[in-house]
């Protein structure tokens, strides 16, 4: 919900872990009469869902097949607004961006969470305090993270700094002003946070993984990576779907990072669809337009939406 | 042999570790400095003045004790509404044979799955016909309907555990449906509503999209959007929006460390499996 990037995917993955599956089946299925008063329950949050997320929802495809400004009557143009996209440079360059970021964001989280859960599964002095330190940047708005970075990369920030220590002046730079690495950049930050969340989401995945496997293992003779690939990684298998889904869903939603430190530029070299929809819509105030981005983001999330759903499912089969 | 590895591992992790912190450290090594300090040596350089008046300047000139009201307006509010919702919907789901009530779940948490920009011109432009467009009270609406899918789902996982027998007793002894929510189903919640709670109150504060969306005043924007405007307002004084950086950290910080166990444990429950 609230923040686009990994707060969202904290609960995310929160709810898919967290469903405590095993006493799923424990309880029999309920025969019980519905009492009326029981309607109220379950009906207002749902009519307050319905009219703050269902129905802007159905709104929002439809002003994507129309032209508005926001203030006169919208106009339908049918698919005209997919058409323009189509031969929009600014589209193109931001759906790239969004791949770009879908690999690097997502792949290098999922890697680095991966390790360091690694890294710090066993217990021991001063394994706590790694995981804290690496943990920390997690509950910092995306916000707060950009502007801790953006003095980093200020010109004469520590970065460029101990370049020119090292003796690379040559490599010194805007990186923020600099169309090729704004992106970058800007990334960096994005997963200087992430990563310490796909972490907690390993090391409660290594945790529950029975050690006698690993005995049997071991007194067959494996070696380490032999453990790791035919024992640790087929007993992820669940935690990794769910941080893929994390992280697709994340890809697609970050904003923040990139509104705080670049809004998109310079010359939209860091746009990504996200930003490029939000300033479509409350910039440009091109609500149609706009709207039609937003579904081309719906519709690069629907599979994962749909197959986090399934799994939802299958878990609440009781 | 073990001796080394174990060297070899704290070297590594200790080195990721000051890594990960550094930044957190260098944010406070600039709040504490001057500007002229800033100015003249760079931002990059150590700090050789000490001052603690940035943090006054981000809290009172640059507007981020109103700021934090703000969040807080909309932060414990949302918070409560939203859970006090969620469990409702999660305890006639979980505890009584309605029916759809798996199709109906599910619904709910695609809501929360979609992403929020198909809903940001609609919500904007919903907000004004309401005539509440550019207060907290959109915020807060909005953030609670966004988020009440996903605080349901996990709810009426807890509360579809909780054994059967229990609630038997209460009806045989009277209980009406209210009494057994209130004295028994949500006592028993406790734990996910604190871990719960917790997560929420995070995400909340830190938001950026939902207030830009409905909000547009500088003077009701929350702590988190309200340092864009900081930025703005204090343009390379980077001691001053470092400070602001720090208290905006503040809060979601304490929440963290109070509640640390939640937070973390939260995520580990159900991977044990």
């Amino acid at each position: 919900m609230p923040e686009t990037g990994s707060a969202t995917a904290l609960k995310d993955a929160f709810g898919t872990l967290n469903a405590p599956k095993a006493s799923f089946r424990a309880r029999r299925p309920v025969r019980r009469r519905v009492p009326p008063v029981l309607l109220f329950f379950l009906l207002v949050p749902l009519a307050v869902e319905a009219f703050w997320v269902f129905w802007p929802a159905l709104q929002g495809f439809w002003l994507s097949l129309t032209n508005w400004d926001g203030v006169s009557p919208p106009t339908f143009v049918g698919f005209g607004n997919f058409s323009e996209l189509l031969g929009d440079p600014i589209f193109r360059d931001s759906a790239l961006n969004t791949l770009i970021w879908l690999v690097l964001f997502g792949g290098l989280s999922a890697v680095g969470g991966l390790g360091l859960a690694l890294l710090l599964q066993r217990e021991g002095k001063g394994v706590g305090f790694y995981r804290a330190a690496l943990f920390t940047p997690v509950v910092f708005s995306l916000v707060a993270t950009s502007l801790i970075w953006q003095a980093l990369y200020q010109p004469d920030g520590l970065l460029n700094q101990l370049l020119g220590g090292l003796g690379l002046e040559s490599w010194q730079h805007a990186w923020l002003a600099d169309p090729d690495t704004a992106l970058y950049a800007v990334l960096i930050p994005a997963l200087w946070r992430q990563v310490g969340y796909v972490m907690v989401l390993y090391l409660a995945g290594l945790k529950g993984i029975d050690p006698s496997l690993f005995e049997a293992a071991k007194i067959d003779g494996a070696g380490r990576w032999q453990q790791f690939r035919f024992v640790t990684w087929p007993q992820l298998r669940s935690v990794n779907s769910v941080v893929l889904s994390v992280i697709i869903i994340d890809s697609l939603r970050s904003f923040d990072v990139v509104w705080s430190m670049t809004k998109g530029g310079p010359y939209h070299s860091s746009e990504l669809l996200s930003t490029y929809m939000y300033a479509e819509a409350f910039q440009s105030l091109r609500l149609g337009y706009a709207s039609a981005l937003a579904v081309v983001i719906f519709v690069l999330a629907f599979g994962v939406i749909v197959a986090y759903l399934v799994r939802a499912f299958r878990e609440d089969d009781q | 042999m073990k001796l080394r590895r174990d060297i070899g591992f704290h070297a590594v992790a200790g080195t990721l570790s000051i890594l990960w912190l550094l930044p957190i450290a260098l944010v406070l090594l600039t709040a504490i400095r001057t500007f002229d300090d800033i100015a003249s040596n760079g931002l990059g350089a150590m700090p050789s003045s000490f001052s603690l008046d940035s943090f006054g300047a981000a809290w009172h000139a640059g507007g981020q004790s109103r700021a934090m009201v703000n969040s807080l307006l909309v932060t414990v509010p949302t918070v409560v509404l939203s859970l006090a919702l969620a469990a409702a919907a999660a305890f006639a789901l979980s505890r009584y044979d309605i029916p759809f009530r798996r199709a109906i779940i599910l619904l709910m948490l695609a809501g929360n799955l979609l992403p929020p920009q198909i809903l940001l011109v609609p919500v904007s432009k919903l907000s004004e016909l309401l005539g509440i467009y550019d207060t907290l009270p959109a915020l807060i609406a909005v953030q609670v309907g966004f988020g009440l899918g996903f605080y349901t789902f996990v709810l009426q996982g807890f509360m579809w555990a909780i054994p059967d027998e229990i609630q038997q007793a209460a009806t045989i002894d009277g209980a009406g449906v209210v009494t057994i929510f209130w004295r028994i189903i949500l006592p028993m919640t406790r734990p996910a509503l604190a871990a719960l709670s917790a997560l929420a109150f995070t995400w909340i504060f830190n938001d950026l999209l939902w207030a830009i969306t409905v909000l547009r005043t500088g003077t009701v924007m929350p702590v988190t959007p309200a340092l864009l405007g900081l930025q703005g307002q204090y343009v390379s004084n980077w001691n001053v929006i470092a400070a602001g950086s720090v208290i905006a950290a503040i809060p979601t910080v304490a929440v963290f460390l109070r509640f640390q166990k939640h937070f973390i444990s939260g995520l580990a429950v159900g991977a044990v499996k």
